[in-house]
């Protein structure tokens, strides 16, 4: 009876983990994607924006991956998660790796991202673990601000001249194969979900295909069928672009183990 | 250039009861995305709990030329300022 709690226990501490690990990479992933704009931005005013958002998405990481750390209880911190993990332990979406393309297709990817992760955060915010409670409610408030922005400018260049409306649909429609992923639920997804912890993905879909449809209705743009989707980030098999990005980012940790300044 | 955005000025509250001060200004292509802008320019320090935009072309300034008639009337007028009463000790600092 005891070793059976015990092994239970475990299990959900290991789904609970990869969770964890999913919306922290998620966020740290994209954050970086982003954080690649800064001094390129085609206006002052957006590059500040965007680099903001950049800065919004690496302070959630931060509360994803700590938490991660702490269930995990291994002393990993945040920044041993973010900066010693190799390619086939980070756990996000294909979606957040994407190259950033120009400007039209970094605001694409963001919206596609930030209505589901908008929706996401509203469902955690009644999550039985008070934590992930805790940190949905302080990351909502920055990411209804992101979907609010990155929906309103893909409405403006959608439904702008035609250079742009050309631009946008050529994003969405090289980016729509990688939404799918999204959704995708796996057994330890329904275990979460009958711990009350977190929906299923899959629960997201039909309130995600509205509030997509109805931006791009306004942006005059198509939305493509669903199709053939890429998944695989969860399970670490990812793009040869997340191995360049880790390239980058884990550089100086690599080079230079436990640097501080 | 005209396919340039048009410049905003910026006025932001600081706190309740204060008045919105300028701040500064900026480009953007219409009010919402200027407030969008503003926010994303000016706030980022958690300076501001309300945001004015106008268009800087809707503001009416006066003429550097016209500053001897305008302004240098009142320079010799003391009697304007209130400093001439008596304040009652009750009173305090004023």
């Amino acid at each position: 009876m005891e070793a059976e709690t015990t092994t239970e226990a475990a299990i959900d501490r290991a789904a609970l983990f990869e969770f964890l690990l999913r919306m922290g990479d998620n966020t740290l992933m994209l954050g970086h994607r982003v954080s690649e704009w800064c001094g390129h931005a085609p206006a002052l005013e957006e590059d500040i924006a965007l680099a903001n958002t950049a800065l919004d998405l690496i302070g959630q990481t931060q509360l994803w991956l700590g938490l991660a750390g702490e269930v995990e209880d291994k002393g990993r911190s945040a920044d041993d998660l973010a900066y010693l993990r190799d390619v086939y332990e980070f756990r996000n979406l294909l979606l957040t790796e994407r190259p950033n393309g120009d400007f039209g297709k970094t605001l694409m990817r963001q919206f596609l991202f930030d209505a589901w992760h908008y929706l996401r955060l509203q469902t955690l915010l009644s999550s039985t673990d008070r934590r992930i409670a805790e940190i949905a409610e302080k990351a909502s408030k920055e990411v209804s601000y992101h979907l609010e922005r990155s929906r309103d400018l893909v409405i403006r260049l959608g439904d702008g001249t035609a250079e742009s409306h050309a631009r946008m649909q050529q994003a969405l429609d090289d980016l729509w194969p990688y939404t799918g992923e999204m959704f995708m639920t796996e057994a330890a997804d329904t275990a979460l979900s009958a711990a009350g912890v977190a929906p299923e993905p899959q629960s997201l879909k039909a309130e995600w295909d509205e509030l997509v449809a109805e931006t791009l209705s306004e942006a005059t743009l198509r939305k493509p069928t669903d199709g053939y989707m890429h998944g695989g980030g969860r399970r670490g098999m990812h793009s040869e672009h997340l191995g360049f990005v880790l390239a980058e980012m884990q550089f100086l940790q690599r080079a230079y183990p436990g640097a501080t300044w | 250039m005209s396919s340039e955005w048009p410049l905003w000025e910026v006025f932001i509250r600081g706190q309740h009861g204060l008045n919105h001060r300028h701040v500064g200004s900026l480009h953007a292509a219409d009010a919402e995305m200027a407030i969008h802008n503003a926010r994303d320019v000016y706030t980022r320090r958690n300076e501001g709990v309300s945001i004015w935009v106008v268009r800087s072309a809707d503001i009416t300034a006066s003429s550097p030329s016209e500053k001897g008639p305008l302004f240098e009337p009142s320079n010799s007028k003391v009697y304007r300022h209130p400093t001439f009463f008596d304040i009652p000790d009750e009173v305090g600092h004023m």
